[in-house]
């Protein structure tokens, strides 16, 4: 089998085009922040910042940064015309009264069925710190996970159940990798894309998991 | 006549005793009340419940309070950061207690408390190690409409922190951008508000259409010299 995986700004790429025109998007801290590159600009996609931000905006260029105006990974950001500023209950009211469409996030693992463990690894001598993840993950009308299929070591982050700390049961929809595109269900997973060269019969044998084909994939 | 303005720092925290819950505001560079944190460390009190969204960073403001070996307990939903190094060491030694919340749960906790609400269900953390007390047990839960929900309790404060923009003799405050954040539920949720301010108004000169925090929820009003917020923080 020959095949390429998709590189960070690939999958960035991918996730991005199925963002559709007028959704409130929270991207997560790392890799999914990424995502906000390849927004296209004629549309017009709400940004939103779990410490008080909707219709963030790019970095500001160099020597314009202002302190007052980070988003959640604490980087300098801009606000569009139209965007607006409000406190942390107001926030998160956002994103727990299902008012945000869409949120991305990274993860440890994911189950077949949409468990989500992203916030703490669970080694004894680790500092847990949790911050927005749990709320994001099961307030948002669609949660979609974006990492690479495999660890380091070749083990699959897509599980039947996850092994590490869970930060919400059932919340994830999508998960966006550097192999395939694949939708979480209670029946298990459904493949909505591979990258070329990649067959169905290997990446089942890559996750381990039984798959099924998406009959086309949803907008 | 009513009369928040206070001349100093000092002055405003003179009063804060031992084993106080303090909320402290900020967010990353954004909001953190410097002076207020600074005056707390030359005021000396001590076995402090500390609640923020994070544990402090480097030497200054919250780090040097846990340094200096006053605060008992923090709550918070972020301990973790590149530079938290003396939380991470505290609390790998037992010196310091955490109770690490979700966010939203924290927002909404200290909310809860500013609006005289003796709980709420959140579908936050259900089934999550974060759905237990300090003590290990389960928090209750509820079935309301098919979804799962756990119990959540107000967070109260002694005293609360906060770094405003401008503010007048009644209190009411405005805040400058993302500095916002715990800001204005913090005041509602502390017995005790002390608000920095970089701008002092005269009353009647704030448009009352963009007031943020009224008055009520705000105790004391400190004028502070303004410093432009600096960068740091990066979570890790």
């Amino acid at each position: 089998m020959t095949y390429a995986r998709r590189t960070k700004d690939e999958l960035a790429a991918r996730v991005a085009q199925d963002i559709p025109e007028g959704a409130t998007v929270n991207l997560g801290i790392g890799q999914p922040t990424l995502v906000a590159n390849h927004i296209p600009s004629h549309l017009e996609i709400l940004l939103h910042s779990e410490n008080g931000i909707l219709g963030m905006g790019p970095a500001p260029a160099a020597g314009h940064e202002d302190y007052d105006l980070i988003n959640a990974g604490k980087q300098p950001v801009s606000l569009l015309p139209g965007g607006s500023y409000f406190h942390h209950a107001d926030s998160f009211a956002m994103m727990r009264g299902g008012h945000l469409d869409i949120c991305v996030l990274g993860a440890f693992q994911v189950s077949a069925t949409g468990d989500l463990a992203n916030w703490h690894t669970g080694e004894a001598d680790a500092i847990p710190a949790v911050g927005g993840a749990m709320d994001l993950a099961m307030g948002a009308k669609q949660t979609w996970v974006m990492m690479d299929l495999l660890t380091k070591q070749g083990q699959s982050k897509l599980v039947d159940k996850c092994s590490y700390p869970l930060t919400g049961i059932g919340c994830v929809k999508r998960v966006y990798t550097d192999l395939a595109t694949l939708a979480c269900s209670p029946s298990g997973l459904r493949v909505i894309d591979m990258v070329p060269g990649l067959s169905l019969e290997d990446l089942s044998q890559l996750i381990g998991l039984p798959l099924a084909l998406q009959a086309s994939s949803p907008k | 006549m009513i009369n928040k303005f206070v001349d100093s720092v000092a002055d405003a925290l003179a009063d804060t005793p031992d084993g106080a819950t303090v909320l402290i505001g900020g967010f990353g560079t954004a909001g953190i009340p410097d002076e207020l944190i600074e005056g707390l460390l030359l005021q000396g009190a001590k076995n402090l419940t500390l609640v923020n969204n994070n544990a402090g960073n480097g030497e200054h403001g919250l780090a040097a309070l846990l340094k200096a070996g006053r605060v008992r307990k923090i709550i918070c939903s972020f301990p973790r950061q590149v530079d938290s190094y003396v939380f991470d060491s505290l609390y790998r030694s037992g010196q310091v207690e955490l109770e690490l919340v979700p966010q939203g749960n924290l927002a909404e906790r200290i909310r809860a408390a500013g609006a005289g609400i003796g709980g709420f269900f959140a579908a936050t953390g259900y089934g999550t190690d974060l759905a237990k007390n300090p003590d290990g047990t389960l928090k209750e839960t509820r079935e309301i409409n098919g979804r799962m929900y756990v119990y959540e309790t107000p967070i109260h404060g002694d005293l609360a922190l906060i770094r405003a923009e401008r503010g007048d003799r009644w209190g009411n405050l405005t805040f400058r951008k993302a500095a916002r954040n715990f800001g204005p539920i913090m005041a509602m949720a502390a017995r005790k508000t002390v608000a920095t301010v970089f701008e002092k108004a005269e009353l009647g000169e704030m448009d009352p259409e963009t007031v943020i925090t009224p008055g009520i929820f705000v105790q004391a009003v400190v004028h502070v010299e303004r410093v432009a917020t600096q960068a740091g923080g990066i979570k890790a």
